[in-house]
């Protein structure tokens, strides 16, 4: 059974003046996450990723479904009633929210005071959250005493601290420096390893998803366009805007102004070929062209990993050595050989040809 | 400079009844105040206990007391003190008439320094499951401790000078005296006497509230 499970929600917002038209934040969204899980969401700002998982812990109500915690359907249940909801979801922020007021260990405590624990129970408890986050130094000092990744993990270890099941992470490294955000995700999977917590992590950085999500569900203008494994999604995307994202982090298929620089520059033909997983035998599919005499060039492209399995695209630019004279455009004499070699190679892996 | 030695006994009873009014109205003001901003803060748009209605009636009110003059206040609460604290005149009517003013005066401020608390803190609270009185208490005036120090620091200078209008309604206080002994026997030496007395005052709280609150936000 899913840990957290979204079916048919949306959240409406009345129309911001008279007369205009309801806003919805969220439309009709169903989402299934199993416990375990390290569950992404990425989207543009404003595609409303940050209203859906606060939908999950109700900060946000919802306007219409069900949303299932642990089986319990907690969309209509009275606020007084989803305290006792809330404590089982820590949720981390972009600003890491930390109490000015209260030292780093009186942050960690909050929520065990909250929960009514005895205070034998919150000390013992704040100091090993406090380890786990590797910052026991830092006990009796002030939030404005630390670095932005400090903070995150004091905030971490707060979230932690009553023992949820749940995990929400909005943003949490986007207001850190690429180092900073390396160590909180190392820290998130540890918590997810170590303590099976389930991770929903909100993000626009598709490098966060690549790192520690097993499952992503892309969102664009309040709608789950594309979900799936990280890998399905990331080597193959469906939609638009998921090709985009993947497009920030691995460099794929080239866009039309790549495209007009390279038909520039290498007057053949071009294709495309996509390499997935170890089912595409890179040395088979050079060798085609090596053994029919076809020069290649690799002229954009790379090779991501994700998850232990590699995928990919590369470009590359065809030229027969052995009818140098011939005219290269397709169809005509002297590109017989090329459009044979890659008659075989379609046999080994997709092939775009580039015009 | 002599008369005003002759009357130093009556110069310590002055500052002892402005301690007394100051003392309790700055007691009933700032928890009237802190009411009224609470319940301006609160009832907000998109705030804990969002009331539309509730807001708008608080901040017509805030907006309606606080323009009124003093001294004219003072007359125009007259019969709400004589139905409170049974009587109009005195010192006890006008800790009641100066709390009232006050409680408004400070509402606003309270509610702009509630304002300055960052809504994610808030949120982050609602998320361990806090309820509103427990964010209250352990969130909202925690984090605005230190600008609400200096804002009853400001508001103690106001209370000292609606005191001193006391004497108009028979209430004591250094105003009085420098209003019957100084102004009114045309003896200057004695008004600032009273002035300076006022001004040590003042400056010896502004001095404490700045302290407490450099502690507050450990600055």
């Amino acid at each position: 059974m899913a840990i957290v499970e979204l079916r048919g929600v949306s959240k409406v917002y009345p129309p911001h003046e008279k007369g205009g038209s309801d806003v919805v934040a969220i439309d009709d969204v169903s989402l299934a996450v199993e416990a375990g899980d390290v569950y992404g969401i990425i989207g543009y700002s404003g595609a409303g990723k940050s209203t859906l998982v606060r939908l999950v812990n109700a900060l946000e109500r919802s306007t219409s479904g069900e949303i299932l915690i642990n089986g319990q359907d907690i969309a209509g249940l009275p606020e007084r009633e989803l305290r006792t909801v809330r404590l089982g979801i820590g949720m981390i922020f972009q600003q890491f929210n930390l109490l000015g007021s209260r030292s780093v260990a009186a942050n960690v405590s909050y929520p065990l005071e909250v929960a009514h624990r005895p205070k034998a129970e919150r000390v013992k408890r704040v100091a090993e959250m406090l380890d786990f986050v590797g910052l026991a130094d830092k006990a009796r000092a002030y939030p404005d005493q630390l670095s932005g990744g400090q903070k995150q993990r004091v905030g971490i270890a707060r979230a932690l601290a009553s023992q949820p099941a749940i995990l929400l992470a909005d943003e949490a490294t986007s207001a850190l420096d690429p180092e900073t955000t390396h160590e909180v995700l190392d820290l998130l999977t540890r918590v997810n390893r170590e303590f099976g917590v389930t991770i929903i992590v909100i993000t626009h950085e598709m490098d966060v998803i690549q790192t520690i999500a097993s499952k992503v569900a892309v969102m664009d203008q309040g709608r789950v366009i594309e979900r799936g494994d990280v890998f399905d999604v990331f080597s193959n995307p469906q939609q638009p805007a998921s090709a985009r994202f993947v497009s920030t982090v691995v460099k794929g298929i080239p866009n039309p102004d790549e495209l007009a620089v390279l038909r520039g520059r290498h007057p053949g033909r071009i294709v495309t070929l996509a390499f997935r997983d170890n089912a595409v035998d890179q040395a088979r599919v050079f060798g085609e062209f090596a053994r029919a005499g076809i020069g290649f060039e690799v002229v954009f492209g790379g090779i991501n990993e994700v998850q232990g399995r590699s995928f990919g695209h590369l470009t590359l630019a065809l030229s027969d050595a052995a009818a140098t004279d011939a005219p290269t455009t397709p169809g005509a004499g002297g590109t017989d050989r090329i459009d044979a070699v890659l008659d075989r190679v379609r046999t080994l892996t997709t092939v775009t040809e580039v015009r | 400079m002599e008369s005003l030695i002759e009357l130093l006994p009556q110069l310590w009873k002055a500052a002892g009844e402005t301690l007394y009014i100051v003392g309790l109205t700055l007691f009933f003001g700032g928890l009237g105040g802190l009411i009224v901003g609470l319940g301006l803060y609160l009832t907000r748009g998109g705030s804990l206990l969002a009331n539309k209605p509730v807001f708008v009636v608080l901040n017509l009110l805030v907006n309606f007391v606080r323009p009124i003059p003093f001294i004219i206040f003072l007359a125009a609460a007259q019969p709400l003190a004589r139905l409170v604290v049974g009587t109009g005149i005195g010192n006890n009517a006008i800790i009641f008439t100066i709390s009232l003013a006050a409680s408004f005066a400070m509402g606003r401020i309270v509610e702009q320094n509630l304002l300055t608390v960052t809504p994610g803190v808030i949120e982050a609270a609602r998320s361990v499951g806090a309820g509103t009185a427990r964010i209250i208490f352990t969130v909202l005036l925690p984090e605005a401790l230190g600008p609400l120090i200096l804002g009853y620091t400001f508001i103690f200078v106001a209370l000292v000078d609606m005191s001193a209008v006391a004497g108009y309604v028979g209430g004591g206080g250094l105003g009085n005296f420098a209003l019957l002994y100084g102004y009114r026997q045309f003896n200057p030496i004695v008004t600032w006497a009273a002035v300076l007395l006022i001004i040590v005052l003042v400056q010896l709280v502004q001095y404490l509230g700045n302290t407490l609150a450099r502690k507050a936000l450990r600055r």
